[in-house]
């Protein structure tokens, strides 16, 4: 028998053929790869022609950046006009107390220059201690914020947050709705989950209840009622009562967004994690949370980056977020006129942050995958 | 100490006594009048058609289900709703799932020392310690800062049994331990689990390797309809089946 054995010889692998590798290839098969497709590939290139060259030269050449006062864009009125933009920076960046008292001006600038500080190396792979860094952003810095920011101690001028606004109000308001909605939201998850008939229906309660609610209702609830709720003498400031209202609105989102991850895990790792003695907040804490939020990143980002854009409805109890700072600012009298501008601002400035979450939940995503076969 | 565990002291030897156990999944009756009692290192094999209560049997063991009448003592403690004992009885019994099970988002070293340390509040070095020594045990050493998804389907299961070993388990319960696997990777788990066996663990083993059940059981158990049908050692189960049933079930899976 053992001299008829052929022997099994492995072929050496080969590259594939020219043709189909390279981006000639990848030209012709996606943007020309049928009569369709080709025309769609035409009528895309014409519209990017007709309207690209013209923005262009709206936006950057012919646009004015001089100036002091509307006078110079008055002349060219070919460009945008971001004279405005520059003159108007620090409202629509810190709001009015602080563009009033410019001698100020340093407490939000310290504020923003920690927040960075902080976030920034926490985005970075090789950061060392990094739960050192967390801890301090999600503890010390509020505390830090609200001193410097709000002020009224150690003669540092007591700003009223009502008079905050800009990039300020908006940073402000979204970072504490997701810090807050965050842990609320997986506890609530979790307890829709729960098989405890009490837990269970409150989650489903209060989940529902605030999904169905339009935010632009909760917070004008928030403003009205919340007051209402407490004795006489308690008193928020509307800053306040607009976190509590978008803290309650979005943590039902967030829950439903970790639910979803919780859903997708195999019951296999709860029964092989009991399997091995562990408790229920072992199991959770340990297996079933860390591989639930890895699948929900998207759609909690998801969440965030529609409430970091909601924040601009805190403009209806009366506070200027930066939205709505940039929209007063091009119907002032020295401005009047200058909505474009003022619009395309806010939506730059917005877009960049929501961007950046999106780019951030995208590495996120990529680093823990570990499923994958290498 | 507790009746039930004065009860059991009496016979040494007897580490899982099961009797008249009865589970319904709503009105389906899953598991009929289980009588059954396991000796230290006992090796049993439980084999039987898909549907019969196998796996529902074993799964009673370490109360992965509950079971409604009937009792199961592990080691001198009652299985009941008391959660104490159920997480005691937990951390003596290892099992071994169909697919596996490990955690993918840990590395291999991580399966194997998180429950040690957290619940057998192990230092993270001796559990690691011991955690390497069994995966050479196994022989996959140099795979444990690996994630789970980076290796095979045989190689996985036994970083499975090597993680279920690490909380040093009196009792290890195998759930059809290589039916996921392909062909090839049948045999290295086999070796595994037989060398687990030389070594003196009370194994008790549901799956349809005959062969495995002929070289390894100290008696094969068949069950059917919830029910235990035969039960055995390998020599006269294969070769002198008492039950018609049993003939039956051999001369499907034997005879091609």
């Amino acid at each position: 028998m053992a001299s008829n054995t052929i022997k099994f010889e492995k072929l050496p692998d080969r590259l594939p053929p020219s043709n189909t590798v390279g981006w000639m290839a990848w030209v012709k098969t996606n943007l020309f790869g049928s009569i369709s497709n080709t025309l769609i590939t035409l009528l895309v290139f014409y519209l990017i022609f007709l309207y690209i060259p013209p923005f262009i030269e709206w936006a950057f050449i012919n646009a004015n950046f001089s100036g002091s006062d509307r006078s110079v864009c008055d002349e060219n009125k070919a460009g945008a006009c971001w004279t405005f933009v520059k003159v108007r920076f620090d409202q629509l960046l810190f709001g009015l107390y602080f563009a009033t008292n410019p001698d100020q001006m340093w407490r939000p600038i310290i504020a923003f220059i920690g927040f960075f500080g902080l976030l920034i190396p926490l985005m970075i792979d090789k950061t060392p201690h990094k739960k050192w860094l967390l801890i301090t952003l999600l503890t010390i810095f509020p505390v830090f914020f609200l001193l410097i920011v709000r002020g009224g101690v150690f003669g540092i001028p007591d700003s009223d947050p009502s008079q905050w606004g800009g990039l300020l109000l908006t940073f402000t308001l979204a970072f504490v709705g997701i810090i807050l909605a965050l842990p609320l939201g997986i506890l609530l998850a979790l307890g829709r989950r729960s098989k405890m008939p009490v837990v269970k229906s409150f989650s489903i309660i209060y989940i529902e209840f605030w999904r169905g609610t339009p935010l632009i209702t909760i917070l004008f609830m928030a403003s009205v009622m919340l007051p209402l709720f407490f004795p006489s003498g308690v008193e928020f400031d509307k800053v306040v009562r607009a976190m509590i209202g978008i803290t309650l609105f979005q943590s039902a989102y967030t829950a439903e967004a970790v639910r979803g991850g919780l859903q997708a895990i195999d019951k296999g790792q709860s029964e092989a994690s009991m399997a091995l003695g562990m408790g229920y907040w072992q199991q959770t804490i340990f297996i079933i949370l860390p591989q639930a939020l890895k699948i929900s990143i998207p759609s909690i980002v998801n969440t965030f980056i529609a409430l970091f854009k909601d924040t601009s409805l805190v403009s209806i109890i009366g506070l200027l977020d930066l939205l709505k700072i940039a929209q007063n600012s091009s119907r002032s009298l020295d401005w009047n006129g200058y909505d474009i501008e003022a619009y395309m601002f806010a939506g730059i400035v917005f877009w960049i942050f929501c961007f950046g979450m999106s780019m951030y939940s995208q590495r996120l995503e990529k680093k823990l995958d570990t499923d994958r076969r290498e | 100490m507790t009746n039930n565990q004065a009860e059991t002291m009496n016979d040494d030897s007897t580490i899982i006594s099961i009797s008249k156990l009865n589970k319904w999944y709503g009105n389906f009756h899953a598991l009929k009048d289980i009588d059954l009692s396991v000796n230290k290192t006992e090796k049993i094999v439980i084999c039987g058609p898909s549907g019969s209560g196998k796996s529902t049997l074993i799964r009673c063991i370490n109360r992965l289900e509950v079971h409604q009448e009937g009792s199961i003592i592990v080691d001198g403690v009652e299985l009941n709703d008391d959660v104490k004992h159920i997480n005691e009885i937990r951390s003596e019994v290892g099992m071994v799932f169909q697919h596996f099970n490990l955690f993918p988002h840990l590395t291999v070293l991580e399966n194997c020392t998180l429950a040690p340390i957290w619940v057998r509040k192990k230092s993270r070095n001796e559990a690691n310690h011991m955690a390497m020594e069994l995966l050479e045990k196994v022989r996959i050493p140099d795979q444990a800062d690996k994630y789970p998804g980076q290796l095979s389907g045989g190689q996985q299961q036994r970083v499975a049994i090597a993680r279920a070993l690490c909380m040093q388990p009196r009792v290890m319960l195998f759930d059809e331990p290589t039916s996921a696997l392909d062909p090839e990777m049948i045999k290295e788990v086999l070796e595994t689990m037989i060398e687990l066996a030389e070594s003196g663990m009370t194994m008790i083993v549901v799956t349809h390797e005959m062969g495995f059940a002929n070289k390894v059981a100290d008696r094969i158990i068949f069950m059917d309809e919830g029910q235990i049908v035969e039960q055995n050692d390998p020599e006269t189960f294969f070769n002198n089946p008492e039950s018609d049933r049993t003939k039956l079930f051999l001369s499907q899976i034997l005879d091609h």
